[in-house]
């Protein structure tokens, strides 16, 4: 029988790189469909925007120049002169905080349906280190721009990391690439944010789709419990991918509709030696924890308010990647309605102190 | 357990592979650390005439690495602050109004003698010397003057 020229070339690959189990793994691949499956979608979205991140970093990596007396000059070139240079700015800046958002709902979606529990706690672990990854990014393409609200939320941001106990000093000086911020701590920033985040959100990244792929998508309690003749599942590949595609061109337009009507404003170019201007404020995702060392006292017990402020965040954080593993007399408390009402306590404690911090 | 040549070798391989690590790593940990550049020390700093400073108002200056702020209150007094918030490395500002210096930041609030009155600041901003000679402002350092 003679091949078609799309089996001819499929037959010359899987010679060399035997491609069938690959094929019958992605044949085999379903999604279940219950009250629940809109939120498989949302890692695919945080995946999505983290692409247009890349791409049009890589498009504004032509035209930055990092440095005190270039960064902010460069944004203005790439504003107002660069053909479409608008554009990629916007949609980068919009991105950014779209990704962050989707990474956040991708975490409680986690959390509310468990699909943290067995055999998926690496995938949460890896999950919530890219979470934190996308935020260490945004806060260090914050700085880029080398402009006046960037300049102080920078100040904040790395003299907080001064307040971990021992080390915080020296951690700090590391970061700024020197005792205050300026030019130095500029050069670091963008290497931080275009080569050593990256590659770590790289490997990270790969581990954790790795994980997806190897374990299947995960069915809440509800949906596995049930009969099989009452489960109902579509084909990953072509049907769910094609609906994740759809709402990845949704996400697109909504990014460029963003972008085109509500422009990111550049503000004033940083100045070492002007006040912090009135209403500052730093990125959205910040907001809970900026509003929180607004209220810690400036002494709580013997320790400073800074201090304890982060050591109460640290805790926070690696509780809460470590909940997938707790155990209480000998079981996973994982199916406990204590997790849902953690989750619905974390929710509301970062939207109540953020709504706060923008009234 | 017999400690034959295989473990001796696999000991020796092991030692050397975390040598090798730290002979990369060492180096690496130095380089982030930023070379201290010296400065000239400054202890005293002439900054204009009187007249340059309207009364009730403020300039922020750089004093060797660190800014300071320049009040001339409505007295008719100069004062000179350290211009970074104790809470966070902010830069703080004169509130004309409220006759308070605040850090927009957090809401850090200070009095004319940098003592911190309300807020997070844990503790008062550094203090500086204001002299006029020949109608020239001078901040000094305040133990430079003891």
């Amino acid at each position: 029988m003679k091949q078609s020229s799309k089996q001819k070339t499929f037959s010359w690959l899987d010679d060399r790189l035997d491609l069938k189990p690959l094929v019958e793994m992605m044949d085999h691949k379903k999604v279940p469909i219950h009250s629940h499956t809109m939120w498989y979608y949302m890692g695919g979205v945080t995946l999505f925007l983290f692409l247009v991140q890349l791409f049009t970093g890589i498009l504004l990596l032509m035209y930055y120049r990092p440095g005190e007396d270039s960064a902010y000059e460069s944004i203005q070139f790439i504003l107002t002169e660069v053909q479409f240079g608008w554009l990629f700015r916007n949609v980068h800046a919009w991105s950014a905080n779209l990704m962050v958002l989707f990474a956040f709902i991708h975490m409680f979606s986690v959390v509310f349906t468990r699909a943290f529990s067995k055999p998926r706690e690496l995938t949460w672990v890896s999950g919530f280190l890219l979470l934190l990854l996308s935020m260490f990014f945004g806060f260090s393409g914050y700085l880029l721009p080398w402009n006046e609200l960037a300049f102080f939320a920078t100040k904040v941001g790395t003299d907080i990391v001064g307040a971990v106990p021992f080390i915080g000093e020296q951690l700090k000086i590391i970061i700024r690439g020197g005792e205050d911020v300026t030019g130095a701590t500029l050069s670091r920033f963008f290497g931080l944010h275009v080569a050593i985040l990256p590659a770590i959100t790289f490997l990270i990244l790969s581990f954790h789709l790795l994980l997806v792929q190897r374990q299947g998508i995960s069915e809440p309690r509800h949906f596995h419990e049930q009969p099989a003749e009452k489960k109902r599942y579509m084909s990953f590949f072509p049907d769910f991918v094609l609906r994740d595609a759809l709402l990845w061109l949704i996400i697109n337009i909504i990014v460029l509709y963003l972008a085109v009507f509500y422009p990111w404003d550049l503000g004033l170019k940083a100045d070492a030696l002007a006040s912090a201007p009135m209403g500052i404020k730093p990125e959205w995702y910040f907001m809970f924890m900026f509003e929180t060392l607004k209220i810690i006292p400036p002494h709580v017990w013997f320790i400073e308010g800074e201090t304890f402020g982060i050591l109460l965040f640290g805790v926070a954080a690696v509780l809460w990647m470590a909940v997938p593993f707790a155990r209480f007399r000998g079981k996973q408390i994982v199916d406990s309605k204590w997790i849902t009402i953690l989750g619905v306590f974390t929710i509301t404690y970062m939207v109540v102190l953020t709504i706060i911090g923008y009234i | 357990m017999k400690y034959g040549r295989r473990e001796f070798i696999n000991t020796m391989l092991g030692a050397g592979g975390i040598g090798g690590l730290a002979s990369i790593f060492y180096p690496v940990f130095q380089f982030m650390i930023p070379p201290k550049i010296s400065e000239p020390h400054v202890s005293s700093l002439k900054v204009g005439t009187v007249d340059e400073f309207p009364i009730n108002s403020s300039k922020i200056v750089r004093f060797g690495r660190v800014p300071v702020i320049l009040i001339r209150n409505d007295q008719d007094t100069f004062s000179a602050l350290a211009a970074t918030c104790t809470h966070l490395d902010c830069i703080v500002q004169y509130n004309q109004a409220r006759k308070q210096i605040v850090c927009a930041c957090h809401n850090g609030v200070f009095d004319l003698n940098g003592k911190n009155v309300s807020g997070p600041p844990p503790k008062p901003l550094t203090v500086y010397s204001v002299s006029i000679v020949d109608d020239q402002v001078i901040i000094t350092e305040e133990k430079d003057l003891a």
